[in-house]
């Protein structure tokens, strides 16, 4: 009996990784999937290698070779301090990429997703003020909240970091590590809701499942239950979910930066570049200080928003 | 439908409530105590004590926070940190009456092309014209204001030289073409593939098809069974729109060189002038929240199958 159950078992397909697989290579088998995930691969890989691949430093100053147009030492130009500017868009890549990860990993991941669990599952109390307070959070425009509590939070955690930095003895203050932790904070802090409403959704279905009944009849802890059983089932929405919303990040970060309370100079930063050139005689003088930014921007936004589609189709069920 | 909107209404001005006591808050207990902005480096404590005791500084939060909030119905915000001597009031009604008008030029932009190309595109669907229409606004969609702005500004502007590129004359003058435009582009894709999608849904009711089958004009079919039920969704998101319009008001603002208040609110956080944060926070999140509202309760009148009742939480 037992072998034979063993043998059917062993011959099912394994539903959990089925359906990555089956997901992933649905994603693969789309041109325009491919496409995008190539493109946010490399620009992503240039933001994180940046160091290792920019011809120049993002400081390098050359005041005899400022405002050049594009050309062969140059690819994008320089500014009117003589910099580099596809340098300067690199960095400033990697300033994107750090806030985005660290956003949807705190923001998203951890709180959104460990809010939604415990909404979800325990009910009740916990269920009613988690979700009052999120309704209450995005009830108002997100953005003057950010603003504010930015000029609030920004000046203690920047001492905090220069304190950090005396202990420690390394300079971090340099490379803008507080702008980092600020920015990532405030829009973690505003951002959580929507993936804690989905994954609350998720679980009031999942937790009617008869393996969940299953798995708490042979004792399993809640927390077990809850990170063995039910999360590894709501992983699709929470992808397309996370997907769709990098835009939003990364967008968020550019216009923080682009109104001055975001990355601070000199840590560069596409919103920064934007914010300097944002003026009518860049744009009739030297418009390449401006385009290339604003393009390098507006690719990664279409970028995101393409792949969230291509991911969407691919990951969620009902897309099928 | 009772219930749900006294439910509403009382939500309203806790959900102001809650917001104007965390801004009040942060500004209170963040850094930089109000009295020593107010008084720079050099004040001479004594001093500082006497103004904490004039101002009422040395008071319970929540004994603060209530005589704030009684001002503030009283349409007195209290006086500006930076600007010594002008109250908030005075500050703000200029730039915020310019800023109103232009995101009121931008919304009409966005609901004015974007329902009629919507609507063309259903109206033509499945030909090339359709394919055309739902690309632009695919592309409309997802481009940043970031590019709109300085685009329209090289076309119409320099290249073209028949817009002016800088400053504001009131919403009846050319200066607000460009901005408006540019703040009213993804509107305008948004609202369209609304729109159509929407239309395309009612095109195909059973009782569009009755409609025909009374031997109804194709006019009446048109304006009364199909674009009046389509323009629900529609009417839905233009609360939402309002609020992401006020977001690129700042960029465009900036670009465009307009006095409204996008800068005014960059310098206050800048100079930690928080009763003039405090009034915009505000005065934005009643108008979000009032507009929201407002559509909530367009909703049920053009479309009375929606019932709203129980089940539904404000």
């Amino acid at each position: 009996m037992r072998d034979e159950a063993q043998v059917v078992f062993s011959e099912l397909p394994r539903g959990n990784r089925s359906y990555w697989v089956i997901s992933v290579k649905r994603l693969l088998r789309k041109k325009l999937g491919v496409l995008c995930l190539s493109i946010i691969f490399l620009m992503y890989g240039a933001g994180v290698l940046s160091p290792l691949v920019t011809p120049y430093e993002y400081n390098d100053q050359n005041l005899n070779e400022a405002k050049q147009g594009p050309s062969l030492s140059h690819p994008f130009g320089t500014d009117r301090l003589g910099r580099d500017i596809l340098t300067r868009i690199i960095y400033g890549l990697r300033t994107t990429v750090i806030i985005t990860v660290i956003t949807l990993i705190t923001g998203s991941l951890v709180l959104g997703i460990s809010l939604g669990l415990v909404a979800g599952y325990f009910g009740k109390l916990y269920d009613t003020v988690i979700m009052r307070v999120g309704e209450v959070t995005s009830a108002f425009p997100e953005i003057f909240l950010v603003l504010i509590f930015i000029a609030t939070i920004k000046p203690p955690i920047t001492d905090w970091v220069r304190g950090l930095e005396d202990t420690l003895g390394i300079s971090i203050v340099e490379l803008g590590v507080a702008d980092y932790l600020v920015l990532s904070l405030a829009l973690a802090i505003f951002s959580w809701f929507g993936m804690a409403r989905l994954v609350r959704g998720q679980v009031l279905q999942a937790r009617e499942n008869q393996y969940v009944e299953a798995a708490r009849s042979i004792g399993v802890s809640s927390p077990g239950v809850l990170f063995r059983h039910v999360l590894p089932n709501i992983m699709g929405p929470i992808i397309v979910l996370v997907s769709a919303g990098l835009a939003g990040v990364a967008g968020s970060e550019v216009f923080l930066s682009f109104l001055g309370i975001g990355v601070q100079p000199p840590t560069p930063s596409l919103g920064l570049m934007i914010f300097e050139n944002a003026s009518i005689s860049v744009l009739r003088t030297n418009p390449h200080l401006l385009l290339f930014p604003v393009g390098t921007l507006t690719l990664l936004l279409f970028t995101f928003n393409l792949l969230g589609d291509a991911v969407n189709d691919a990951f969620n069920p009902r897309a099928r | 439908m009772g219930p749900y909107i006294v439910r509403r209404l009382i939500w309203l001005p806790a959900i102001l409530l809650i917001v104007s006591f965390i801004t009040f808050a942060l500004g209170r207990f963040g850094p930089g105590d109000p009295v020593e902005v107010l008084m720079g480096q050099h004040s001479n404590p004594q001093v500082v004590e006497r103004i904490r005791e004039q101002q009422g500084l040395n008071d319970n939060i929540f004994v603060q926070y209530g005589r704030y909030i009684r001002n503030v119905t009283k349409g007195d915000f209290g006086e500006s940190f930076k600007y010594r001597g002008r109250t908030v009031g005075e500050l703000l009604k200029k730039k915020m009456w310019v800023s109103a008008q232009l995101n009121i030029a931008a919304l009409l932009i966005s609901v004015g092309l974007g329902v009629p190309i919507g609507l063309f595109a259903a109206m033509k669907q499945g030909t090339g014209w359709d394919t055309v229409a739902v690309a632009i606004t695919l592309v409309g969609q997802s481009v940043p204001i970031f590019l709109t702005a300085p685009g329209l500004l090289l076309i119409f502007a320099l290249k073209l030289d028949v817009l002016p590129t800088h400053g504001w004359g009131g919403f009846f003058s050319p200066e607000i073409i460009l901005p408006a435009i540019a703040m009213g582009v993804p509107g305008i894709a948004i609202i369209a593939r609304l729109t159509r999608a929407s239309t395309m849904d009612v095109v195909s009711q059973d009782y569009v098809r009755t409609a025909r089958a009374k031997g109804l004009p194709e006019s009446m079919v048109r304006n009364r069974h199909i674009l009046r039920n389509s323009l629900i969704p529609v009417v839905t998101t233009l609360g939402f729109s309002l609020a992401s319009l006020a977001f690129t008001s700042f960029i465009v603002e900036r670009f465009f060189g307009i006095p409204g208040v996008g800068n005014l609110l960059i310098e206050s956080v800048f100079s930690r002038d928080f009763p003039v944060i405090n009034a915009i926070v505000l005065i934005g999140t009643t108008l979000f929240v009032m507009a929201n509202l407002v559509v909530d309760l367009i909703y049920p009148v053009m479309d009375p199958r929606i019932r709203m009742g129980a089940g539904q939480v404000a």
